[in-house]
């Protein structure tokens, strides 16, 4: 039997996924309502996020190109329904798994380019995708794919009258990929992971396969990342090029994380908290003033972070656990 | 042979107009070593500006980019003083996503204030005149903004590589600490290098609004291929640059007439991989 490394962040964990599970019990929360919808993007964010973080945050390398793994699972599970007329779960399993071997061919010769060359590197690769789906009759083009009008349900994975279905299917993929990344985190892969992004060098001298571990790691990354590309185009009903594979996609994932706190299982969670609500309540309510205003606050807001606490969240949370060290330790007199 | 002749030439020009928008952002990159994202922003700041300037006042792109040349500069500096100075240090993340940020709220602003729509100047001196040399056809304007980078990018080099403050740039991308022990005031040379980027896209800007049509989205595909420009010719290489230019300006121009006018980025983008996959650091890096 594997050995289990529970702790109490375990416990809270476990506490904060029965919480929200429970959730739709509250009458008036859930339902068909905006707050329901902000909730869900809530749950897919901070899932892609996390995804995201394993070869960005474990790993150590930074990835703009996210957005191509996510777009591959939208497509599949789009084109599973649209244009063969099947259930998406199969579209699920074919975009995850076809965006996993995509990330595999094209890492293994961007890992050789070291920092911005790699950086450049994935925006070229987002924008090529971008612009051959745009004009690839098979998956739609430009058009992109409409869904026809399903029945509700698991099987169909649509909810047209109540938001609780699209609830539970986040929740879902929010546990599984925050499952994931725990285990990661706490096994072989996450210490040879961080071993990778402290010391390329000294990681290989310890007989670590430092190409083999970031190829790893960005195989998991990009399958968890399409799965919440199909969740993306399930919700939407639609997909289209820009819409799912395009720099400003690729930038959510960073973002998210980056405010956050890169690197930290933690992270991904805070960050999609405060980002998307404040995204999409500013959209809603700030219209009077016109197109483009959430976006110039969102701007604002991350410049900003960036001169005040570059680490995220997390190293605001960071900052203060050590002040209170600091004063327990002078309270009692060391 | 005129055909093959004329689609070069256009490539080459266009690519001189590249040169000097990956100009400015190769010196910022190459000093701070820092991805600035803002910078295809920059330059829709600057083509609104000519654009309003001729729209409202009358005048002509050929005199206004001085002025969008001079805001731009001062843009720069301003976007340094008070985001990028403050962010800049250890880690790369910090000042790309706050410029990103600065690119957001740009772009945005611009989106909000101005609507989505396409404008173009009417009645420029330059527009739609063009001329023959043998079966080419050339576009005055066209040609006109492909010198004018030329000599902008020749008094750009001059200044590097010639002036005392050339001297100081360099000293200061090679080693802050060391060209700050050696007197030089290194804050002050990352906000010169801040505002020269700028007023390099700002002249570009305010010529390009003699022929093309200026919107919110128009500085998104030329700051992503200025990326690729730069990181192509190599960090910090002004000649780099210029190289990288010519060469996806003649990639662009090729394969959107001789495979289809939807392929000329991706050919763009795929020259880039292809290069750095043979030279990781560029052509001419080191």
């Amino acid at each position: 039997m594997p050995k289990l490394h529970l702790q109490s962040r375990d416990i809270l964990w476990g506490a904060l996924v029965c919480a929200l599970a429970l959730l739709p019990l509250i009458p008036g929360l859930i339902g068909n309502s905006f707050r329901a919808h902000v909730i869900i993007l809530v749950l897919l964010y901070a899932s892609m996020a996390q995804s995201w973080n394993i070869v960005s945050g474990y790993a150590g390398q930074t990835s703009f190109g996210h957005s191509v793994f996510f777009g591959i699972g939208a497509y599949g599970a789009g084109m599973a329904v649209v244009t063969y007329g099947l259930t998406p779960w199969p579209g699920f399993l074919a975009g995850s798994v076809m965006a996993a071997l995509v990330a595999v061919l094209i890492s293994w010769p961007c890992f050789r380019l070291s920092g911005h060359y790699f950086a450049i590197a994935t925006f070229a690769i987002v924008e090529i995708f971008n612009r051959l789906f745009m004009v690839w009759d098979w998956v739609g083009g430009a058009l992109g794919l409409d869904y026809p009008i399903l029945p509700d349900g698991w099987v169909n994975f649509v909810w047209s009258e109540t938001k609780v279905g699209f609830f539970y299917g986040a929740l879902a993929l929010f546990v599984l990929i925050f499952g994931i990344v725990r285990y990661i985190e706490t096994h072989r892969l996450g210490y040879y992971l961080r071993a990778v992004r402290e010391g390329q060098e000294t990681a290989e001298s310890l007989g670590v396969n430092s190409t083999a571990v970031k190829l790893a790691a960005m195989a998991f990354s990009a399958f968890l990342a399409a799965l919440c590309g199909g969740f993306f185009v399930q919700y939407n009903y639609r997909v289209d090029p820009p819409m799912v594979m395009s720099l400003d996609v690729s930038m959510r994932f960073v973002l998210i994380t980056i405010l956050g706190g890169v690197g930290n299982f933690w992270g991904p969670l805070l960050g999609a908290m405060i980002l998307i609500p404040l995204q999409e309540y500013s959209r809603a309510y700030l219209t009077i003033l016109g197109s483009g205003v959430d976006l110039v606050i969102f701007g604002l807001i991350i410049m900003l972070m960036m001169i005040k606490q570059p680490k995220g969240i997390m190293g605001f949370i960071e900052a203060w656990q050590a002040r209170s060290r600091e004063r327990a330790a002078a309270k009692e007199g060391v | 042979m005129d055909t093959f002749a004329q689609v070069v030439l256009d490539g080459l020009l266009t690519g001189m107009l590249y040169a000097l928008v990956a100009a400015g952002l190769s010196l910022i990159w190459g000093v701070m070593d820092i991805i600035h994202f803002a910078h295809g922003e920059f330059l829709m700041v600057a083509m609104y500006l000519s654009f309003w300037l001729g729209f409202l006042a009358g005048v002509d792109p050929i005199v206004s980019w001085i002025a969008s040349g001079v805001f731009l500069f001062l843009l720069g500096a301003l976007a340094y003083r008070l985001v990028i100075s403050r962010c800049i240090g250890k880690s790369a993340m910090p000042p790309l996503l706050a410029t990103f940020g600065l690119s957001l709220f740009l772009k945005n602003l611009c989106m909000n204030r101005f609507s989505p729509n396409f404008r173009i100047l009417q009645d420029t001196l330059l527009q739609g005149k063009t001329f023959m040399i043998g079966g080419v056809v050339v576009g005055l304007p066209q040609l006109a903004t492909g010198i004018f980078s030329l000599v902008m990018l020749g008094a750009l080099f001059y200044l590097i590589k010639k002036t005392r403050l050339g001297w100081a740039i360099q000293a200061t991308a090679m080693d802050r600490e060391a060209a700050e022990l050696m007197g030089i005031h290194t804050d002050r040379i990352y906000l010169l290098v801040f505002g020269l980027g700028g007023a390099c896209v700002g002249i570009a800007g305010g010529l390009m609004t003699s022929y093309l049509a200026v919107h919110p989205e128009v500085g998104s595909l030329f700051g992503l291929i200025a990326f690729l420009i730069v990181a192509l010719g190599g960090f910090g290489s002004i000649h780099g640059a210029l190289a990288a230019a010519l060469i996806i300006g003649l990639v662009e121009a090729l394969a959107g007439f001789y495979i289809a006018p939807v392929f000329k980025y991706v050919a763009v983008f795929a020259i880039y991989l292809v290069v750095v996959m043979v030279r990781p650091r560029g052509l001419f890096g080191w």
